[in-house]
């Protein structure tokens, strides 16, 4: 039944249309995943200021911290798109470096969010403190696991990368990856306005 | 190692529990049985399970469905025999506890497990044909959706046995689901249930918006898609919009039980109310995306047994986009006694009623389409006609109860629980019907038998007005919803009257079961040679029946709204190509089974607390997909000579055709 020389001719043609629909559909997925976060928005608008007697955001919030945290990721983001740059260019070298780059930045976001956790919990300030606390916990935590998710595909395409080199279905990954972890950004930037700087106001 | 599972959470003390999970472990042997006897294990698992063919993988979420059907229905028997039974002092046959979570399964599995694996089976089998293409998008994401809901089904079942199922409606009001009052396992399977199915059926959303946007056949513009396609479209923005909501309210509930959190919970700031507008701001919309796909059925079947162009098509889409923008704008209708004040209840009760105008609009078009056809009276016509009468009934209820000061005095009665069968059943079950028995012969190669759909459909049909129509008196009488028993002994009757209407719709189904049986042992006589039974008017009918995997062997030219009508006028609609080419096809696999397991063992590890089995399944997941992306090269390619072997016995059979219906009707070209 295969035949590899048809396979190939159909392919490269089939191959970018498919690699658009997959962008489109991307699209479609994180237009969803923009409706799930902003549940999680709405929900702390509701309830973000039901203390019930605990810490208030200004109690907790370290704001030089969270710029730190901040600029980790907007960081990442950046140097991800400087590696979609050199995927166009087709410089498989400067593309892994980056994407090296891009994920230790992520990683250092996550554990700068991880440590801020921690630290509010041994403080005691624990999600099942307040609807605030249940409410800050899973919309920032529910970013977080999405980071988390956005590396360990970031670590796989750097595997695809080294291995398949740029080929048409990769750089389509790396394309949806790119769209991921911008729109990642926006998310945060929404969350430090409205959950950290109102928060502290 | 076992979480909270153990040998004592099976029900063994209540007799009916017992008998039904001996009847499915019974059932489910039986066929294991039978596919063993017949050495059709490879068959299934290189044919079905792990095929990618979008037909193969609608005719299995129709199974889906139609298996939920059934217990789905004997939850209502039940429901509705204990109340028949449960009058003046006495307690009936059923445990309070028991009835609580019958109720709760019912209304869980008829939407999430009936009417979506339906709608979902029967845009896979359709919209691909409909608009000229070879497939969906994404067929691999495909299968992904089918196991998905396999495995949300599964979940609810597995409750039948293992502990409990949820005893708080299928809505799931919080604080009722909260840990305090629902310690035990009923809530958690109720809320991976929906879980597991409302991911696969995000994901079916995103690959029918992809595919009717982009895969259209060349020349069909947007407004010459068929209502089917017009109307699959309209629901999958519904579903992509409305599902993440679901998807998130039921994280937060939770995590409200599993960590102690308090976003529902009415202490420490919690706030319960917000969980019931989450809870309808994806319900409202949900009703319209079982609905919808339903209208589209009836827009194919008024047109094509009428013989006639669709009336009105373009204001049936504007109606149909209407819909889908008021969707979301009424949901507080469903709890106008909240309280959220005059001027929040006035402004939903509004949006309600102006629902009915783009309703209204559809059954003038069906009504106009009908106006000087030459109709013929096909079981799918049946339903058809039964729907417009019967809906718009229902339809006025609906309208009755978008008025707050009138839904203050109904709300929560059984008033409510008529308006609302009275435009699913009709609405929606009755769509599914008609497209099912409209569709079947595509999907199968023969038809099904019109004498016992149409004894289907009358039972059906009384069946329902005699179960349903005493549900409005009783409401007006003041008779609430999911009461386990009663002392008023003037509701006593008009049960008594529900029950024997739900004795006529059973019979219906049986009739159903029948016509099934009887189609499949006469198939050889009722072949559908030429892949067009109904003398149709769109592309679904220009394949063969059942279609070859690649649907279109060349991709048709489109040129108007009844494109294969227009095709065969023009005299077009068999012409054989000059040449057949290689058609890329996607190669089987079992990884959408894999990522359907593994979110069983997520959904059901967490049930129970054993959390290596959820941490597995979550791992399985992830890996199957990583795996999957490695692969590259996910399709084959099938070559032109073999196409043209498919093909030419098509025109055989085409030819035979024409030898019986004589000269005419151009199969012979």
């Amino acid at each position: 039944m295969r035949d590899p020389a048809a396979a190939i001719q159909t392919g490269e043609h089939a191959g970018r249309e498919a690699a658009s629909n997959r962008a489109f559909g991307f699209w479609i997925y994180i237009m969803s995943d923009l409706v799930l976060f902003s549940v999680l928005f709405a929900t702390f608008a509701v309830v973000g200021g039901n203390y019930a007697g605990g810490p208030r955001g200004k109690d907790i919030f370290d704001l030089p911290y969270l710029f730190g945290e901040t600029m980790f990721l907007l960081v990442s983001s950046t140097v991800f798109g400087l590696a979609t740059l050199a995927a166009q260019a087709g410089r498989k070298r400067a593309v892994l470096w980056r994407l090296v780059i891009a994920f230790l930045l992520g990683l250092g976001f996550i554990a700068m969010e991880i440590g801020e956790f921690r630290g509010m919990i041994l403080a005691g300030y624990k999600p099942e403190r307040s609807a605030f606390l249940s409410a800050f916990f899973t919309l920032v935590g529910t970013h977080g696991v999405h980071v988390l998710l956005g590396l360990v595909w970031m670590a796989v395409m750097m595997g695809q990368v080294s291995v398949r080199g740029l080929t048409v279905p990769v750089r389509s990954r790396l394309a949806r990856l790119g769209m991921f972890w911008h729109f990642l950004d926006i998310v945060w930037i929404g969350i430090f306005s409205t959950v950290y700087l109102m928060g502290v106001a | 190692m076992f979480g909270k599972l153990s040998l004592s959470v099976i029900p063994s003390h209540d007799p009916i529990v017992m008998g039904a999970i001996g009847g499915a472990t019974l059932a489910a042997l039986v066929i294991l049985a039978l596919i063993t006897w017949y050495r059709k294990w490879t068959y299934l698992w290189k044919e079905w399970v792990t095929s990618l063919d979008h037909k193969r993988i609608g005719i299995m979420y129709v199974i889906l469905a139609l298996v939920m059907l059934l217990r789905g229905l004997s939850d209502s028997i039940l429901m509705r025999s204990q109340q028949a039974f449960a009058a003046g002092g006495s307690m009936g046959y059923l445990d309070p506890d028991h009835f609580n979570q019958i109720f709760s399964a019912h209304g869980s599995i008829m939407i999430v497990f009936m009417a979506m694996p339906f709608l979902v089976g029967l845009m896979n089998i359709v919209v691909p044909q409909q608009i000229g293409a070879r497939d969906v998008a994404f067929p691999f994401m495909n299968s992904v959706s089918l196991w998905l809901t396999v495995a949300g089904a599964l979940i609810v079942m597995a409750s039948l046995g293992l502990g409990e199922f949820s005893k708080a409606g299928w809505s799931g009001y919080t604080s009722l689901t909260g840990k305090q009052f629902s310690p035990g396992v009923g809530v958690d399977y109720w809320i991976w249930a929906f879980q597991i199915a409302g991911a696969g059926s995000i994901l079916t959303s995103i690959n029918f918006l992809v595919t009717i946007i982009r895969m259209r056949a060349p020349g069909m513009r947007l407004m010459q898609m068929p209502m089917f396609t017009w109307t699959t479209l309209f629901t999958s923005i519904l579903m992509v919009f409305a599902f993440p909501v679901l998807t998130a309210a039921l994280f937060l509930l939770t995590l409200d039980r599993l960590m102690g959190m308090h976003f529902f919970t009415n202490e420490l700031g919690g706030n319960m109310m917000m969980y019931v507008n989450l809870f309808w701001t994806w319900g409202h919309p949900e009703v319209y995306i079982v609905v919808l796909p339903a209208f589209g059925v009836f827009s194919e079947v008024v047109s094509t047994f009428s013989g006639k162009r669709l009336f009105g098509y373009k204001s049936m889409v504007y109606a149909t986009a209407g819909i889908t923008i008021l969707s979301f704008t009424v949901w507080v209708h469903h709890f106008f006694t909240m309280g959220a004040g005059p001027e929040v209840n006035i402004f939903f009760g509004i949006a309600t009623m102006l629902i009915a105008i783009p309703t209204g609009v559809k059954i003038y078009n069906w009504l106009f389409t009908m106006y000087r056809g030459r109709i013929r009276f096909a079981t799918p016509m049946y339903w058809t006609l039964g729907f417009l009468m019967t809906f718009t009934i229902g339809g006025m209820a609906g309208v009755m109860l978008a008025s707050p000061p009138a839904d203050y005095v109904v709300h929560n009665s059984l008033f409510v629980i008529a308006h609302f069968h009275n435009v699913l059943i009709a609405g929606t079950l009755f769509g599914f019907f008609a497209g099912y028995s409209y569709w079947f012969p595509k999907a199968t190669g023969f038809r099904l038998d019109e004498k016992w759909g149409k004894r289907a459909f009358w039972c059906w049909l009384t069946g329902f007005y005699l179960a349903f129509m005493p549900l409005y008196l009783l409401g007006f009488m003041g008779m609430p919803r999911r009461m386990h028993h009663y002392v008023n002994p003037a509701w006593h009757p008009w049960l008594i009257v529900a029950a024997g209407g739900t004795a006529v719709i059973l019979m219906g189904v049986l009739f159903q079961a029948i016509q099934l049986a009887v189609s499949i042992r006469h198939r050889h006589n009722s072949r559908d040679l030429t892949g067009d039974p109904w003398d149709g008017r769109t592309l679904e009918w220009a394949t063969s029946s059942p279609p070859p995997p690649y649907n279109f062997a060349k991709i048709p030219d489109v040129n108007d709204i009844d494109a294969f009508m227009d095709m065969k006028e023009r005299g077009t609609a068999y012409r054989r190509p000059d040449r057949y080419d290689d058609i890329p096809m996607p190669e089987n696999t079992a990884c959408g089974l894999a990522i359907g397991v593994a979110a069983f063992m997520l959904g059901f590890g967490t049930v129970w607390h054993i959390w290596w089995l959820a941490v597995l399944g979550t791992l399985v997941i992830i890996a199957a997909v990583i795996v999957r992306a490695w692969n590259d090269d996910t399709g084959y390619t099938m070559p032109a000579a073999e196409v043209e072997v498919i093909e030419n016995r098509r025109r055989e059979l085409l030819a035979s055709a024409a030898a019986h219906a004589g000269p005419g009707k151009g199969y012979e070209r």
